[in-house]
């Protein structure tokens, strides 16, 4: 038994391990001398940690879009960072308009929500567009087909949208009444991040329940078990596949307006990175598993916005903050070194069989 | 399934066909003999003014009438008559920055338009690159000039970024490179790698611009404690540090010198760095949209709601105006100050070209004298036969260029250093208002 054990082990895991504890150590006495230092105040990680979450919040609504694509086709949509651009930046001439009419700060919720449902509107019709064209046609084709057409068809959205609105930056309006901050005792929570957070909590909530509840969404887990039998069982793929798409798209354009709340400036090119930091969370998580992705996006969003300071600040790092992405990408190559099957991945696997 | 890959193939060749038929032919001959030249190039670490550089740059037609022999150490342009004097452009001319390659490239149009359309009896052929502001379309950019002998001057680029990978390129082909605004200084610093023959600039060198920007920080703002934030971008890395010697010279503190990625749109990290030893002002000589999202979250940032802001010429903007709404109120800006009743025509003509209200960026003027010192150094080199045929010597070109001297441009009187610095240079400060564009003069107050 111990000698099988040791037969096992071989010199490329030594190694992966020891850059793993290496990395562990890093991120250990990084924190005790950042916090040993005292440079900054308590209050400082807090707000750090609102941050975070607001931004965890909204990556989980675009890791949907990633999560369930994946769960009924297993495939990677890395168009879907476009789905997630082209809400916002369409519904932020719709903003502008209501803020020079003065109906924003007049009405604030009901404006809110109509740019909220045109997002929503938008990044659904773009990624049933999406489906519709690129991906259908190819569903029998190998996997690493519409991989590849992914890529293209988020290149040519992109290029779409700077073609269609330009490739400046458009400002987001805030209504009056989500400027400004509370003081819950020493933490500064501001209005926008509120309501990211509440926004995205509700949106999860509804699409858990929409994936768990429906009969629609029933279809939709069976379709992830097995395509075929699921058919001959009588359930519409096509029509499953496209709700999949649309509800990934509604989530996106919904996430695409808390994120302009968050970040008030807007351009063709403003998926990229997001989309990235999803798709690292939805791995995160266990692709594939709803509750996964909201979870993965919540440690991504707080690991990114707590963590340079943190960790490396005070191992006397120049400049860590320029390190922000490289913490969420080690995540995710550790992620799939370690644990392919992300945090939640396997009790689903296990559940399935 | 056969019946598909013959259609796909077929398909695939009828298409390679067309664009062969379709591409220029210049292009076509001369990748051949240039193919060896963009490999050595980024090695050439040549004095400013070295005399090798032996590239097949041969005349683009066959030299069978009799003219002007050439006698150039690294070759000449022979043009028949009529042929066009070809001058390209590399510069951001789309993405987020390009504002400031399309603005100096309506400069050069209109100093097109200005000489007529033609230098010594030839029409001027103007086209060029798009360098996307970066080193990899630098890169790109640089190699497809670099592969045209027709080329006999290059007026950019417009981002030091791309100056570094583009320029040893075109300097290797034999070509002068004149830019309007890079202003990193290693560019035209004697003996840096990054200094090659052939290159100058119309625009300020920023060992000026930070000096101007530290003293108006110290002297007139009266702040001693200030932070700086850069992208890693050479240019603002560069700005940074010599705002950040001088100010320290001045006799005021640096509290922290941070970076950002030029992608990142969440600051709090660092912002929440800064606000540990809050300082006073916070210098940020970046881009777009970077910029915009940094002045918005500082205003969120506890400790840091009053701390003045001020960038460099980078952020001068209308994107900016766009990007950072309400919160750009008091933001001010380091930038060239062109002024008198040439600029004011030139502003005119350029409203009445282009449809604009106003120049959309701040290097127009650059790059109309840049391009006029080129003219004015080919009309003094070039040898004209009889024939109505011309040549020019490219080493004859850049020793003219080099030697310009109070050479009355729109930017001032434009002399050039030996290493090829050109400018006259003449910053202002600027403040910028809450939707408007472009921001007013603060200072030099008169």
């Amino acid at each position: 038994m111990r000698r099988n054990w040791r037969q096992r082990i071989t010199i490329t895991d030594l190694v992966v391990w020891g850059i793993g504890i290496a990395i562990g150590a890093v991120v250990v006495i990084g924190t005790i001398a950042t916090l040993r230092s005292g440079k900054y105040a308590p209050s400082t990680w807090l707000d750090l940690a609102i941050k975070g979450l607001a931004l965890g919040g909204v990556y989980a609504l675009i890791a949907m879009g990633y999560t369930l694509v994946y769960g009924v086709l297993r495939m990677i949509n890395f168009a879907h960072s476009e789905v997630f651009m082209s809400g916002p930046f369409t519904a932020v001439f719709f903003a502008n308009y209501l803020a020079r009419t003065g109906f924003l700060d007049q009405q604030p919720a009901l404006s809110m929500l109509m740019i909220l449902l045109l997002s929503m509107a938008v990044s659904m019709s773009i990624a049933l567009l999406l489906e519709r064209v690129a991906y259908r046609p190819l569903r029998t084709a190998p996997r690493l087909v519409p991989l590849i057409t992914a890529i293209g068809a988020s290149f040519f959205l992109q290029y779409t949208f700077r073609g269609l609105y330009g490739s400046g930056f458009q400002a987001y309006p805030i209504p009056e009444v989500l400027k400004g901050s509370i003081q819950i005792g020493a933490i500064r929570v501001f209005y926008t991040q509120i309501a990211a957070i509440l926004g995205a909590v509700a949106m999860m909530i509804i699409l858990y329940s929409i994936v768990q509840r429906t009969k629609m969404g029933k279809a939709m887990r069976t379709i992830s078990e097995d395509k075929e039998v699921a058919a001959m069982m009588g359930i519409d793929v096509d029509r499953t596949i496209a709700f999949t798409f649309a509800l990934g798209g509604l989530s996106a354009g919904a996430a695409g307006i808390l994120y302009s709340l968050l970040f008030p400036v807007v351009n063709f090119y403003m998926g990229f990175i997001p989309g990235l930091k999803a798709f690292t969370a939805a791995v995160l998580g266990g692709i594939g598993n709803v509750a996964g992705a909201f979870l993965g996006a919540i440690i991504i969003g707080l690991l990114e916005s707590v963590g340079p300071n943190l960790f490396l600040d005070g191992l006397g790092i120049p400049t860590p903050s320029q390190l922000k992405d490289g913490i969420a990408f080690t995540i995710l190559v550790f992620i799939l070194i370690f644990r392919p099957t992300g945090l939640l991945g396997e009790r689903v696997a296990q559940a399935k069989a | 399934m056969r019946k598909h890959v013959l259609y796909v193939i077929s398909i695939l060749m009828i298409a390679s066909m067309i664009l062969a038929a379709c591409a220029p032919a210049p292009a076509e001959t001369a990748a051949p003999t240039e193919a060896a030249a963009p490999t050595d190039a980024p090695k050439a670490t040549e004095a400013p003014k070295a005399t090798e550089a032996p590239v097949a740059t041969e005349a683009p037609v066959a030299t069978e009438e009799p003219m002007a022999e050439c006698t150039d150490a690294i070759g000449c342009v022979t043009l028949a008559a009529g042929d066009p004097v070809h001058i390209a452009y590399l510069m951001v001319v789309s993405g987020a920055n390009e504002t400031l390659g399309i603005d100096s490239r309506n400069g050069v149009e209109i100093a097109i338009e200005d000489a007529g359309g033609e230098i010594l009896g030839h029409p001027i052929k103007f086209d060029g690159e798009d360098g996307g502001c970066g080193a990899e379309g630098g890169q790109s950019a640089g190699t497809k000039l670099a592969a045209d002998p027709t080329i006999i001057g290059v007026v950019g680029t417009s981002c030091s970024s791309e100056a570094r990978v583009a320029v040893p390129l075109l300097s290797q082909a034999g070509f002068v490179i004149v830019s309007a605004s890079n202003t990193a200084p290693d560019l035209t610093e004697a003996g840096n790698v990054n200094n090659h023959p052939g290159y100058l600039r119309t625009a300020h060198n920023d060992v000026v611009q930070g000096a101007v920007a530290a003293e108006y920080a110290y002297n007139e703002l009266g702040v001693t404690r200030a932070a700086t934030i850069h992208d890693g971008s050479l240019y603002a890395d560069k700005l940074q540090q010599v705002f950040a010697e001088n100010f320290v010279a001045l006799g005021g503190t640096i509290t922290a010198q941070e970076a950002v990625d030029p992608a990142q749109t969440d600051m709090s990290a660092v912002l929440a760095s800064i606000a540990a030893v809050p300082p006073e002002l916070i210098y940020l000589p970046i881009f777009m949209p970077a910029g915009a999202l940094i002045i918005r979250q500082t205003k969120q940032t506890p400790g840091l709601e009053e701390t003045a802001l001020m960038g460099a010429d980078g952020l001068f903007s209308p994107d900016l105006v766009e990007g950072a709404g309400d919160d750009v109120e008091g933001f001010k800006v380091s930038s060239p100050l062109t002024t008198g009743e040439a600029y004011d025509a030139f502003v005119a003509k350029y409203n009445a070209k282009f449809g604009t209200e106003a120049p959309i960026s701040i290097f127009h003027a650059h790059a109309y004298d840049a391009f006029n010192i080129i003219k004015a150094a080919i009309e003094a080199t070039a040898v004209e036969g009889a024939d109505g045929s011309l040549v020019i010597g490219r080493q004859a070109l850049r020793d003219a260029l080099y030697a310009t001297a109070n050479f009355p441009g729109l930017t001032g009187n434009l002399t050039c250093t030996p290493t090829g610095d050109c400018a006259d240079p003449n910053i202002a400060v600027y403040e910028y208002h809450a939707g408007e564009y472009p921001p007013t003069v603060i200072w030099p107050t008169e």
